[in-house]
Parts: structure tokens; sequence; C-alpha cells
């Protein structure tokens, strides 16, 4: 039967086969042994027509408990935040969608000014002075920016919070186990760093300080303390981000001297797609430009003089250093990327400052209204922005139980991640959220926890 | 394409403007300062541009028809398997029971999302004759990263810490690049003139201190390893694991599997062969797939089937850990479980035998025009080299690249792989017509035409184009990668 992806019939083949000179399909693959071929035909189910195929995916998604048919307050490091329709609508076109890397400069302009355009709005957002291109997620980003504090400083010493996204923190171990590299974990004192610590940690082998701003439990770190203890030590402040949206509101790491600003970029204009794909960021001063992993985009002119963009900086990337690389990051996320730029767009300086404006008010009132429950307590009394964590009379896997047949959607219980905090429940409020599914949650925690 | 210049965004940026409305707060609004301290609070907003709904749409639309694609046209980029995209997997993705779904959804949530999972990864053994695959990396050279960081973890197992890892001189960079992340030091083996890797030279380099060898098949000049039993037994016989780059392995669905070739383990590229677009660059999926000996070592978590429930399982004592947070580039795993499913096992086995006779067929027509450094039957892409052009008449494989971009085409992959002089590296793919490869040799053939006849027309491409040549020296000597306001 034919494929409807193969445009090519049956009596084409055979008039292609003689033009090649040969007779027949098999003749084509006369270069592999005998002995490594497949004798049978693959044990896959026979085709299914788009008809077909589209039940079983429908069936398949519709299985799924997702975000508009519960009401969300679950966050941990994957945000359920609104997506404007111009989003998808523009990045979806077939043009950026289909196209590869634009390593065709002339016939990629439009891929390569949309990057250029997301490199500036990141740096605006975090007050950086240079952005790559994309990495995978925001635990590789960070991970790959302690290789790249390595790299920097000639030290092997990473200090990270104990407050860094925990999958993060895993992520960095992976990386950095065979690179001969030390990580310490920095305790914690009222949900955030202990910077008393830090200090007594903090060294001539220590490359950099790690931070999450703001930090899994939502709680708002000091940077500048932090990024101050750092540089005494000649180590650098690697800021990790989980949410960038905070950064509409929040004093941005570059502000306090940052080195480098790694983390996740999913909350613009992502969708939570079961956790990925996402958008690593990673963001660092001019001065390090050099050391950054992963592809950079530059304004230039054509011989003409008119204006371009081009990749740049080639010579860190593996397809030219090759072991002697930056890394060896080569496919990233560049379509989250071109998202994560139209989002950047369709909020402009307005819209960034209100949507952050809004998760935090709404998370704060959220807090306020928990705390009243009876048995029900705030952990930790620093400050927060969307997220929080509260200590629950039963077990926080017992409240999601419960809160379930009401199509709620609870926080992370965090004894997974925390055993001092088993009773500890993560919650998120974002913009999403109304005033109404609010209160109707607060009244229901209420209801199932008595 | 459109030739006109798109002004950047924040060139457009006119104070007032809003593309998107926000509510006012529907909860009580206390100051600012009683929330969050002032010393935390940023004192000037970002400086996003100000345009409203319409300018954003025509901004972005303007700049995608200054983009080539696969929807355009012919993109016969040599090892990036650049094949026609459904769109019937698109709208799959898009559904909101999987893209609205939260990674920590409770598991009886996502139920449809890790059923989805477990079959696309009996579907990728069955596919390649491996045991077990994770899908976590989210791309090639990631899964590359995880491979070896698993095949690592397996010698320590065994008491040993071996050195070094091999490599072809035809293999991709992110080969030697993923070793040297993984604390190992390359070695390379060279090619035979048939284009193999040559045997003599792999038993010098080989010994106890090899971990892996990381071998592409078909290799990087798209063709079959004619010695894969020798060299399988050779690497073997040195106790060290052997490696496939998946990149290629469009050639093979139906034919061969790595699994009977010998390899231990290997990555998918599932934006290459399983049809998922490439986006601009990404993202992409690059699971791994392992046979028995690497499966403890597999990242947590696996999904796992116990009756009619599917779970995330992170109880593995010896794995390696976690690579990227939550599991994967999962909506890049719906379109090619989607496009699997589509296809069958009948339709995937067409699609090898296409992509093949639609390499052969244009190695054929281009025969005559270009040098030909190995002179054998392809498999899914072909390697021609530029040099007599370069040699005759001065004129470069880029410059060749750049013609073709008059004539409407993407260009080849050039330079690639380092071994032949002026490479231009050239994959059709199953999707496209007999029509399409007729004339794409005809456009090859005039440019070797004008290569002798008029070479400055070549040294001088593209001529039609929105812009021109770029000026690469001056962008990498004063980098400008952001724009400021003057």
């Amino acid at each position: 039967m034919p494929v409807q992806y193969i445009p090519v019939t049956e009596e084409e083949r055979q008039e292609m086969l003689r033009v090649i000179g040969v007779d027949s399909i098999e003749a084509l693959f006369a270069d592999i042994p005998p002995a490594v071929r497949l004798k049978r035909p693959l044990n896959i189910e026979p085709p299914l027509s788009d008809l077909e195929l589209w039940a079983l995916l429908r069936g398949l998604a519709d299985q799924n408990g997702h975000c508009d048919r519960y009401t969300c307050f679950l966050g941990a490091g994957a945000y359920d935040h609104y997506v404007p329709s111009v989003v998808w609508h523009l990045a979806s076109r077939g043009e950026f969608l289909t196209a590869y890397t634009p390593y065709q400069a002339e016939i990629m302009q439009g891929e390569l000014q949309a990057i250029y355009e997301y490199q500036t709005l990141l740096c605006e957002l975090l007050a950086m002075d240079v952005a790559n291109a994309s990495m995978y997620d925001g635990a590789s980003a960070l991970a790959e920016a302690t290789v790249m504090a390595r790299d920097l400083t000639r030290r092997n010493r990473i200090l990270v919070s104990r407050a860094v996204h925990p999958e993060y923190r895993q992520v960095i171990q992976t990386y950095t186990r065979h690179l001969g590299m030390e990580i310490v974990e920095v305790p914690l004192q009222e949900g955030v760093t202990d910077l008393d610590v830090a200090r007594d940690l903090l060294s001539e082998q220590v490359a950099a300080l790690v931070l999450q701003i703001p930090n899994f439990f939502g709680c708002i770190e000091d940077g500048q303390t932090a990024s101050d203890l750092a540089h005494r030590h000649g180590a650098l402040l690697v800021v990790g981000i989980g949410e960038p949206l905070a950064m509409g509101i929040l004093r941005p790491p570059g502000e306090y001297g940052a080195d480098i600003v790694a983390g996740e970029g999913q909350p613009l204009g992502n969708h939570l797609n079961f956790g990925g794909p996402y958008l690593g960021m990673m963001a660092t001063r001019q001065e390090y430009v050099r050391r950054i992993p992963g592809r950079l985009v530059g304004a230039t002119v054509d011989v003409e003089g008119r204006k371009g963009f081009v990749l740049t900086l080639q010579t860190r990337e593996q397809h030219i250093r090759r072991e002697k690389a930056t890394s060896n990051i080569c496919t990233n996320e560049s379509l989250n990327a071109l998202a994560a730029a139209i989002y950047m767009v369709a909020l402009g300086k307005q819209g960034i400052q209100k949507v952050a404006e809004l998760n935090l008010r709404k998370a704060h009132y959220a807090k306020t209204r928990i705390r009243e429950i009876q048995g029900f307590s705030l952990a930790f009394r620093t400050p927060t922005f969307h997220e929080f964590v509260v200590r629950c009379p039963l077990p926080p896997e017992e409240l999601n139980r419960r809160l379930l047949p009401h199509g709620i959607i609870g926080g992370l219980p965090l004894g997974r991640f925390y055993p001092e905090l088993a009773d500890g429940w993560l919650l998120c409020v974002t913009e999403a959220r109304s005033r109404d599914e609010i209160d109707r949650f607060v009244d229901l925690v209420k209801e199932v926890a008595a | 394409m459109n030739p006109r210049e798109v002004p950047l965004i924040f060139e457009e940026s006119v104070p007032g403007r809003v593309a998107t409305r926000f509510p006012d707060p529907d909860v009580p609004v206390v100051p600012l300062e009683e929330i969050i301290p002032k010393d935390y609070l940023r004192e000037r907003p970002p400086e996003f541009p100000e345009v409203s709904e319409p300018e954003v749409v025509r901004h972005f639309t303007w700049l995608s028809r200054r983009n080539y694609a696969v929807d355009l046209g012919f993109y016969p980029l040599g090892s990036c398997t650049m094949k026609y995209n459904p769109k019937i997997n698109e709208d799959a993705a898009r559904l909101p029971g999987f893209s609205r779904l939260h990674p920590y959804a409770p598991e009886e949530l996502a139920q449809g999302a890790l059923r989805l999972m477990w079959e696309l990864e009996q579907l990728l053994c069955e596919i390649s004759g491996m045991d077990r695959v994770t899908f976590q990396p989210a791309a090639g050279a990631h899964g590359e990263l995880t491979a070896l960081m698993m095949i690592r973890a397996a010698l320590e197992d065994r008491g040993e810490r071996r050195t070094k890892v091999v490599v072809p001189d035809s293999a991709h960079g992110t080969n030697p690049a993923s070793a040297a992340m993984c604390g190992y030091q390359v070695v390379v083996v060279r090619s035979d003139d048939r284009g193999n890797v040559d045997i003599q030279h792999l038993r010098q380099v080989m010994d106890e201190q090899v971990a892996a060898f990381m071998l592409t098949n078909p290799n990087t000049l798209g063709l079959f390893e004619e010695h894969i039993l020798e060299i399988e037994e050779i690497v073997h016989g040195y106790g060290a694991f052997l490696y496939l780059d998946g990149a290629n392995l469009n050639a093979m669905l139906g034919i061969t599997r790595p699994g009977d070739q010998g390899f231990d383990v290997m990555h998918f590229n599932l934006h290459k062969t399983f049809s998922t677009p490439h986006g601009g660059g990404g993202p992409g999926a690059g699971p791994v797939g392992v046979k028995n000996v690497l499966a403890p070592y597999l990242p947590v978590p696996t999904v796992e089937r116990e009756g009619e429930r599917f779970y995330l399982n992170y109880n593995r004592p010896k794995t390696i850990g976690k690579i990227r947070a939550f599991y994967g580039n999962f909506a890049v795993l719906v379109r090619a479980y989607a496009y699997i499913r589509a296809l069958g096992g009948e339709g995937l086995r067409q699609v090898a035998e296409t992509a093949v006779l639609n390499a052969n067929y244009l190695l054929t027509l281009l025969r005559p025009y270009f040098d030909l450094p190995y002179n054998r039957l392809c498999k899914h892409e072909f390697v021609l080299s530029g040099r007599r052009q370069k040699k005759e008449y001065g004129v470069t494989t880029r410059d060749m690249a750049k013609r073709l971009l008059d004539y409407g085409y993407h260009a080849p992959t050039i330079y690639f792989p380092l071994i032949v002089e002026e490479a231009i590296m050239i994959e059709p793919t199953e999707t496209e017509t007999r029509k399409t490869l007729d004339a794409f040799a005809e456009a090859m053939r005039r440019i070797a035409e004008e290569a002798a006849t008029n070479p400055e027309l070549v040294r001088s491409a593209p001529h039609t184009t929105p812009v021109k040549r770029l000026d690469e020296v001056q962008a990498a000597r004063n980098p400008n990668l952001r724009w400021r306001p003057t």
C-alpha cells in the first residue's frame, strides 16, 4: 500500500533502479553482510489510516488529567501560565518549524534575527550582557554553567545551595562526576541558603557558589550578599532560575553581580508538555562570552553593507573544535527560544511587570488564607514569589488524594526530596488561577483535612 | 523569499502599546513592600518592546518569510535527514491532554502519556534490536553523553577505570566532544580507501584502556561498514563497548538492526529518522537504547508496566542518575510515536528502501559532474568532492553551495566529513519526488558548468537571496550579540 509521506510510485521505482543500473532494491543493500540482515518483517502493528491514528492519539491524550480539566496548584519547576494565542500560531509556522539550524545564513535571516531578538530580550530580563541561543532545559543548563565556572576559574569545587531544584542538583552531580569536580551542598536556614555556612565553605578552591532565585521553595534569596561573599574569594556567582517571570518584578541577577545565569525558560510561552521540550536559558557577562556553550547569533553586514545575522564565535563549538569544544551541544531548543521571544514581545514592557505582579499577589493571597486554616502553617518566614511551603497536619500525599476527586491538582509533597520536610507541601499560584479558584481550593483543603 | 529587511522589534516600539491584556488583580491589593523587601524589587522594568498584537503577528510572519524550510522545498542536508514532518503529529502533540499535562501530575492522571512512552520504548526496541530505551536525552549529543556515562558506570562496576574512547576520522564532532565531557581521552582511527573503518589501524589503537568505540553506521560517508562483524569482534575482544551513533538509522529501518550487528548501546535521533521537525535547530530527542548488560545504569526514571498500570520507576540502585529534569522531550516523543504507528513495520521498511533508492538515483545523476571519492553504492546519503572545480576553476564547494541557494534549494552539508576534500554531503530522504531529484540534479549540473564557464558568477553567489554573503570575520571579531538602544 502507498505510504502518504513517500511519493515514489512502484513504476518510478523500477525506472529509477534502471537508471542506477541495478535490477532490484535488494541489490542496493548488497554491502550489508547477510548475517546481520533482518530476515523477518518488523514486529510492529500494521499501518494506521489517518483516521485510526487520530482516534488512537486522542484516546491516549484523553486518559490524561491536564490543567484544562483540573485546577492546578502544582509548580516545582514547571508552571501553568497563560500562553497568548499569538505565540504558537507564529512559532508553528512551517517556515520556522521545519527549518534546520541556520547554517546557510543567506536563506535563514528570519530564524537568525528572531534568535538575536531572543538573546536581547533575555539579557534585558536578566540584566546580563550576553545570552546564548538556548540549552536543553533548566537542569542541564545549570549543570553546564558549573562546568563553565570550572573552566573560567580553573578551580574544581562548586558550592550548591540545597534550595536549588533537587532534580537540577542531581543533574549537576551526573554532569560533573567524571570531570574531577567536587560538589558541596550548602544547607538552609528559614528556607533560604545559609550564607553564614557558605562564608565558611568559600575558599580559593571554590569555582562558584550556585543559588536559585527564587529558590525551589519559592523563597527569595539574598543575591547581593551571596554575590559579595563569592567574589571576595574569587569565586563566581552562578544564579539558577526556575521561574524567569519573577524577574518582571524582582531585582535581576545582573544587578547584583551574577557571573552566569542559567535556568528554565518554560514559563516564557512554552506549554507544560509533561516535562519537555522546555528551554534551557544561559547568560553571562561580556568578558566570559568565549567560554559560553551553545550557539550565538551575531549581527553583521553582507558584502553590500546590508544588515544581517550569522551564527558566530563557532570555534567554541563541537563541529569545529571537537573534543576541545566548550560543550558537546549541537541540537538545542531553538523553537522554544523562538516561542519565548514571541511571548516576551507579546507581553511587552507593561505585560511582564503586570504578569509578575499578578503571580505574586495571587500567591500571597492564597498564602494568607491557607495559614488561617486550623493545623496548617507556613514553613518559612522568608518572602516568596508564586510558590510557598505549607506544613500540613496530615501527609500532603493524602491531602492531594482527597482533593483530586474535586478536580484539584494539589501541591508537591516535599518528603520525596527533603525527608526533613515530610509534612511540607509546595504550592504554586500563578496568574492563571482566579480568586474563585483559590477560595474554593482553600475551602476544600479545610474540608478534606478536617 | 521576502527580500524586505524587517526592522528589529525593538525599533518598532512605541510607549503605551500592548499586545496582551492581563486582568487587574482580583485579590486584595496590598503595598508591594509589605510582601517583598524593597531591596529585592526591580527598580526599572526590562526594556521589552511596546507593540500591539497585529504588529507582533506581522513582525514574526515577515521574519518567517525570510526562512527556508522543508515545507517550502528540497533540503538535501547530509547527516540531518530533513524529511517531511507530518502535520497530524503536530496536532497530536498540541492536544491539551499532552501539552497541558504537568510533569509532576499524579501518576493516575498521566496514564495515557506513560502508556505512550512505554509503547514507544517497545517500538524502538523492535526497530533497533536493543533491550531497553531511555527517553531522557534531549538531543543526539545528549544521548552520546548519557551512553558514555553508562559505559563508564558499567566499567567501574567491573572494577575497571578505562581512559580512552575511539572514534573514526569521519565521526560527527559531537562524538569526541561527548567523550571529553565524560572525562575520556579521544583516539582517532583512520578510514580505509573504501570508506570503511581501517581494520588494521583499529587493531593498533585498541587496548585494555579503551572504554568504547563510537561508530556511525551507515557511516558519515553514507556507506555501510562492510566489516561490522570484525569490528564487533575486535572491540568486544578488548572488553570495550560498541556504541552506535544512530544519526543514519533511516537507511536501516526494517533492513538490519544495530542490536543484531553487535552494538551494545546507541542513540536515536527522533528529529531525523522519526520525522519530528527540527524547529530551526531544536528541539529534538535523543533516546538511548541499550542491551541488557547496560540496562541497570539507565537514567531514572524508567517507565514500567504492571498489568494495566504504567508508572515511573526511580528505584534503580545502579543508575547514573539524572541528565535533565523530568522525563525527556515528551512532545517530541508523541510525534515519533504517531509516525511509527502511521507507517507500521511495512511502511518503515519502505522508508529505508526509498531513502536509499533516492540517494543512489541522485548519485547516479550527479556522478558525471563531480568527483566521487568512494565509488560504491551508497545508503541514504553520499559524499561528493568539489576538488575538481576548486583545482581547475578556483571555485570552492562553499561557492557552489551558495550558488544552489540561487536555484531555490537549501545547500547540502559541506566540508564534512573532514576526510573528504571539499566535501559535498547529500541526503535526499524518501519524501522527495523523482521530479524534485531530477530538477536538483539539473541545477547541480548547471552549477558545475558555470564553474567552468563563468566562475565569478559562482564565486560571488548567492545573488537572489534576501542578503548576500555575510561578513563572518567581523561578526566574530567584534561580537554584537544583542541590540542596545542608541
